[in-house]
């Protein structure tokens, strides 16, 4: 679910509140608040639009969970999904890296 | 592109609603709803598409990737493509549908590409057109839907359908949940795209499939087919969200001691796994894919390895907790009754395309993840969305015709009690998810749970409007509701073992059953068989 909308990246461009499929995210004067937390169905996907990479989808769908947000900042997980498919300047060559053709009729 | 005065006309906007004048309206914005719309705008209509949640990111593919059955047109890779699944199937599929689809599929994969979608190229320069990529492939339709001059209404789901005099369906309304206020849409036809239903599993990006579409459409009459094909569950790690069965066919399966749980595995052993599950935990591990392929799978599907990278497990060395979660008629090939080639269903000027929509022509009884749902969602997209334009062209100017509000179920208030929607979902999933009920299923344990689901019913039908903010959770709950009881009568109705629908009393396909079972019905449920429509079937059947 989703756990983390950290304060210092986030620019309140409200691209989360928009995109969610769930409408997990409330809007504010200042940042986005999780205001339904038990409705994110984690599909990772605010992280993925997030220009930031200030959001951190926990990969545990069921169960909240507590995080350290300066830990994930500094293995650089937050953002990371970004560029693993290629939404980032530096990871654009991704973009066509789908390799499922391969992996059919195993 | 975008011509102005081909738009949707926006009528107004008081306080607490917007109202728009369209030729077709669109529910839902995945692949199958971004198609009809941009094949419905393309044909000269004025378009309006309204997502339960944000058209670009909403329904299961936007959140995966997915084979797509994208088949080069040559003779003999065709009659393989379509000969191939006719077993697993069942025989229920249609060759006629299995080849028009392929061909609309190779058409619509083909602009893809004109459009600027990445596919890959292979060694030998080669394109590779047959899976998508879910977040870019969806995050171009929606902008070719804007490009082509679509009114987009994001997180605004339909409450209920708007009919005329005569029966013929005239619009929607519904809410726009991050404004608070109501939008009705007066239309001359309607496409329902709002997928199937997964039943709040949280099987990946499948919480907005709650089978709303199926209850709008019945609430107007509608018709559905292959309800019991809708027992299909996909394997994912226990903890997590990420069903990508396909990649489990890599995986050894073990029990809690480290045994080899024999004959488990991802194809043809899931009954297995359920079986195992249900007398403790399961594990998996993706230990028969070597290098080579296991890069392929971290560059083809990054998500499939977020749980693993975020809670310090490698998948391919160390064994993890698996569950099967529900998805239901999303990879079931069950949904409304397509009457033609238009993809209209049994009610006039009412479309269906994608999930919503049956699938038993291409598919017969078993689909998996992707692949001919995904061709499918192409294909009756583009079917519906003309056929819509067509439709809403015919019926000319109508202009100050009256209009009914068809909806039901938590939508009146007769009993002084509200309808309460997350405790309704709840109690439905109670009766889907147990293996014992749906995976497995057997005249007595199917009988007590329809017993249990009509009781709820009756409640639920007579129960009062809830407040706004309870509103859209018990149409879902009604909707899963009204599923269940449809998907339990086709079972039922359906003595024999076939496709992905098992009976655990009748556990041979039985030639008797070789038709159809349609079913429909709101307070009291019905089924009736059907008969193949194919002659290359008759044929096959002397």
């Amino acid at each position: 679910m989703i756990e983390v909308i950290d304060t210092e990246r986030c620019t309140a461009c409200d691209i989360c509140f928009n995109v969610c499929p769930t409408n997990v995210f409330d809007k504010t004067d200042r940042i986005p608040r999780i205001a339904r937390q038990s409705d994110c169905q984690t599909c990772f996907l605010c992280e993925l639009y997030c220009p930031e990479d200030a959001l951190f989808v926990s990969p545990f769908a069921d169960t909240p969970q507590q995080l350290d947000v300066a830990a994930l900042k500094e293995a650089a997980v937050l953002g990371s999904y970004r560029r693993a498919v290629g939404w980032t300047d530096e990871s654009r060559h991704l973009r066509d890296a789908d390799r499922s053709y391969r992996l059919f009729g195993h | 592109m975008t011509n102005p005065s081909s738009c949707a006309e926006r009528l107004s906007s008081s306080a607490g609603s917007v109202v728009f004048d369209a030729d077709v309206l669109v529910l839902g914005g995945g692949p199958a709803g971004t198609w009809a719309a941009i094949s419905a705008a393309e044909h000269g209509a004025r378009v309006v598409l309204a997502d339960k949640g944000f058209c670009g990111t909403s329904g299961a593919t936007a959140a995966a990737g997915t084979g797509v059955w994208y088949v080069d047109p040559a003779p003999e890779r065709r009659e393989a493509a379509m000969a191939s699944r006719e077993k697993l199937g069942g025989h229920l599929q249609d060759r006629r549908w299995m080849a028009r689809v392929l061909d609309r599929t190779y058409a619509q994969s083909n602009q893809l590409a004109d459009w600027g979608y990445p596919y890959p190229v292979d060694e030998d320069g080669k394109p590779q057109r047959n899976s998508l990529q879910g977040p870019e492939y969806m995050r171009l339709m929606r902008k070719r839907t804007k490009q082509a001059g679509v009114t987009i209404l994001d997180h605004s789901p339909a409450l209920e359908l708007l009919v005329d005099g005569s029966g013929v369906v005239a619009g929607a309304t519904g809410l726009r949940r991050q404004k608070g206020d109501r939008w009705t849409v007066n239309a001359k036809a309607v496409v329902i795209a709002t997928g199937g239903c997964a039943f709040l599993s949280k099987t990946l990006g499948s919480n907005v499939l709650t089978g709303d579409g199926y209850l709008l459409a019945a609430e107007a009459g509608a018709e559905f087919t292959s309800m019991e094909f809708s027992n299909a569950y996909a394997i994912s790690p226990a903890f997590g969200s990420v069903t990508k069965t396909l990649f489990y066919s890599w995986a050894s399966f073990t029990d809690e001691q480290g045994s080899v749980i024999p004959g488990a595995s991802s194809k043809g052993g899931r009954s297995v796994i359920a079986r195992a599950l249900r007398k403790g935990p399961v594990y998996a591990q993706l230990d028969e894919a070597d290098a080579e392929t296991q890069k392929h799978m971290r560059v083809s599907q990054p998500n499939f390895f977020l749980p693993f990278d975020r809670t310090g497990i490698d998948p391919f060395t160390q064994r993890f907790p698996i569950t099967l979660r529900l998805e239901g008629t999303v990879r079931g090939t069950g949904g409304l009754r397509i009457v033609d080639d238009s993809c209209a269903t049994t009610v006039p000027g009412l479309y269906a395309a994608g999930d919503a929509a049956t699938r038993e022509l291409i598919c017969g009884g078993f689909t998996g993840g992707g692949s001919h749902n995904a061709a499918w969602a192409m294909s009756s997209g583009y079917w519906a969305g003309q056929g819509a334009a067509g439709f809403a062209r015919q019926l000319g100017v109508t202009a100050g015709r009256q209009v009914i509000r068809r909806g039901t179920v938590g939508l009146r208030s007769r009993s002084g009690r509200p309808l309460q929607g997350d405790a309704l979902a709840q109690s439905v999933q109670g009766e889907v998810f147990p293996y014992e009920l749906n995976y497995f299923r057997e005249a007595g344990r199917l009988g007590e749970s329809l017993r249990r689901l009509d009781a709820l019913w009756s409640d639920a039908s007579v129960a009062d409007a809830p407040d706004e903010q309870g509103l859209l959770r018990a149409r879902e709950a009604a909707a899963m509701l009204a599923t269940a009881r449809w998907m339990y009568r086709s079972a039922l109705a359906r003595q024999e073992s076939r496709g992905m629908h098992r009976r655990d009393d009748y556990p041979e396909q039985d030639d008797r059953y070789r038709h159809y079972v349609s079913t429909g019905g709101l307070d009291d449920v019905w089924t009736s068989a059907r008969p193949l429509p194919s002659p290359h079937y008759a044929e096959a059947a002397e």
